[in-house]
């Protein structure tokens, strides 16, 4: 694949091996401090931007979408840049704010609730595969690595629900973890066969098992456009919609119901730890579809790879968090039985389900021609749509339109 | 120099073992629970510093993720109230029965971890930190799939799956008759 490798892609890889091979060779120990140091400085960097400007893309674009201009006063030097200085105005007023611990709190865990917000979705950034020589830490478990470190946000909001001694915050805690444990299920279901489909867990591995072009360069082969793919793709988003507390599934935060949930007891820049380690969940997870499904850094099509991939990479993952930001703005907010209720009943069978496509889609690998991949795809489809279908008029059975009767 | 990767496994030990200590004598039962989390996270970092990365990252996920959850909603849901506390621990029964119980488990472990073959190579030994792990996750899944461990393996998925489906029977089954009236419209 090096031949049609961008020049932008091979040329820093190059540099940055030699300037690490100047380091003699007998200080290993030191090479692979450097380049970890580097890893963690340049992941901080950008990923620290792209949150501050995803939060101000994000305000910007629900104004557009309810019809007023959204932020727009924030100016440095006099330039306004449309508002995009904004989030450093944010910074300056989280950091001043007066931090606030209430006197019943459980100190020790008020505290270290916010750091570990920010720190373990930090972790799961090592695995993701940016670029093609740009995969921090190419773990042989990767997924499997990336689940487990997010596997710790759960405790966090615990912590951070339990800590502050607040009978809103102890409930929101429990319903964010009875949410986060049901769509945990779905996540796993559908990564499985894109393990079994790519026979590894390695990230990298994952993204380089998807490279390569049917029809003369045109037709790129993403999990996503497989059956198995397609569906395990919608149900990953539904799933990480709601693994990352965004609306439809933002109860953790529902504010009219339990002021700001796990985030009531908090204030200054603890809040703002928070909200910080909820943007890196969303990037992180948008970040994991991506390799998943959307082909991570290769190019849509042959003839673009001039383009190098981690340009792809983040054009992809850019597309993603806007999408995440149009979903808010457009749905409304789910009640917690109907959260668990989707989780339990129709995206865990559906994943069961979608194993059974993947293997029927992978036994039938051998099909070759136009005929029978259009045969093979369609009856893939057929098997995980009828029931969707199937589940869906059974759940949906007797529970129509909703009449609704005002006080007489 | 002395020797990174034993000071490695000795910090990782002592925070195991300090975690675990400090989970016991704790009196509030939330902190107890957190602690003994973090004792399981100290058991995946042994995990990784031995070079098995897969098993340690199965800990995590596992233990960090899941059975910490049951652990704290039953402790949440058993709770009486904010101000009590478990009865005092120099109730001579309630020694003995613990001893009796924590010296059962203790045997029985230690029975199976001596009578278990141990014959590493010196070669295989533990590699240093951050060294690539010995065996990769596909041989690990090859050798569970060999007759030796094909039956366990597939018992246990079988119970999993039957345990998964027996939750989703159970959430199916609606109260949609008894309380039509109520909040069945959703």
């Amino acid at each position: 694949m090096t031949a049609h490798e961008s020049f932008l892609d091979s040329w820093p890889a190059e540099k940055y091996a030699a300037l690490l091979d100047l380091i003699p060779a007998q200080y290993a120990w030191l090479r692979w401090l450097v380049s970890a140091l580097v890893a963690i400085a340049l992941i901080l960097a950008v990923f620290g931007l792209l949150f501050a400007f995803t939060t101000v893309t994000e305000r910007k674009l629900l104004g557009r979408f309810q019809n007023r201009p959204g932020p727009n006063r924030v100016r440095i030097l006099g330039i306004r840049a449309f508002g995009f200085f904004q989030p450093f105005a944010d910074a300056v007023k989280a950091l001043t704010k007066e931090d606030i611990v209430p006197a019943a709190a459980d100190k020790i865990l008020h505290f270290l609730a916010p750091a570990g917000a920010v720190f373990f979705t930090l972790l799961g950034f090592a695995v993701i595969p940016y670029g093609r020589h740009l995969t921090p830490l190419d773990l042989d478990a990767g997924v499997l690595y990336f689940f487990a470190a997010g596997a710790a946000s759960e405790l966090v909001i615990f912590m951070a629900g339990w800590s502050g001694r607040n009978k809103y915050s102890l409930l929101s805690a429990m319903r964010a973890l009875a949410q986060l444990i049901s769509f945990e299920l779905p996540l796993l279901l559908v990564v499985v066969p894109v393990v079994l489909a790519a026979g590894t867990l390695g990230t990298s591995a994952i993204v380089t098992a998807q490279g390569g072009w049917s029809l003369g360069g045109l037709i790129p082969h993403w999990n996503v456009l497989t059956p198995w793919g397609l569906a395990g793709f919608v149900i990953f988003v539904i799933a990480a919609l709601a693994e990352t507390n965004r609306c439809p599934f933002d109860l953790p935060e529902g504010e009219s119901e339990i002021i700001a949930g796990h985030l009531t007891e908090y204030s200054g820049f603890k809040y703002a730890l928070f909200f910080m380690g909820e943007y890196f969940g969303i990037i992180g997870l948008c970040g994991l579809g991506v390799t998943l499904f959307l082909g991570g850094w290769q190019a849509p099509c042959a003839f673009l790879q001039f383009i190098p991939s981690y340009l792809w990479f983040g054009l992809k993952l850019v597309a993603f968090i806007l999408f995440f930001i149009w979903i808010r703005a457009t749905l409304l907010r789910l009640r917690i039985d109907q959260l668990t209720r989707l989780a339990w009943k129709l995206l865990v069978p559906l994943g069961l389900v979608n194993l059974g496509v993947a293997a029927f889609w992978m036994l039938t690998a051998s099909w070759d021609g136009p005929v029978l991949l259009a045969v093979r795809w369609l009856a893939g489809l057929a098997l995980i749509l009828i029931p969707y279908v199937l589940l869906g008029r059974s759940l949906g059975a007797g529970l129509g339109p909703r009449d609704y009767r005002y006080a007489q | 120099m002395p020797d990174l990767s034993l000071l490695s496994f000795l910090a990782i030990a002592l925070v195991t073992l300090g975690a675990s200590a400090a989970a016991i004598t704790r009196r509030n039962i939330i902190h107890s629970a957190l602690l003994l989390v973090a004792g399981w996270a100290g058991i995946a970092a042994y995990y990784l510093w031995a070079g098995a990365e897969f098993v340690a990252f199965a800990q995590i996920l596992v233990y960090v993720g899941a059975v910490s959850m049951i652990v704290l909603f039953a402790v949440l849901l058993t709770r009486l109230g904010p101000g009590d506390t478990a009865p005092a621990p120099d109730a001579f029964q309630r020694a003995a029965a613990a001893l009796v119980a924590g010296g059962a488990c203790f045997v029985a472990l230690a029975g199976a971890i001596l009578t278990s073959p141990l014959d590493l190579p010196a070669a295989a030994r533990p590699p240093a930190v951050a060294a690539a792990p010995a065996i990769n996750v596909r041989e690990i899944g090859l050798a569970l799939m060999e007759p030796a461990h094909a039956a366990a393996l597939l018992v246990i998925g079988i119970l999993l799956t039957v345990a998964l489906i027996g939750a989703i029977v159970i959430a199916s089954i609606d109260r949609r008759e008894a309380d039509h009236s109520g909040e069945a419209a959703s």
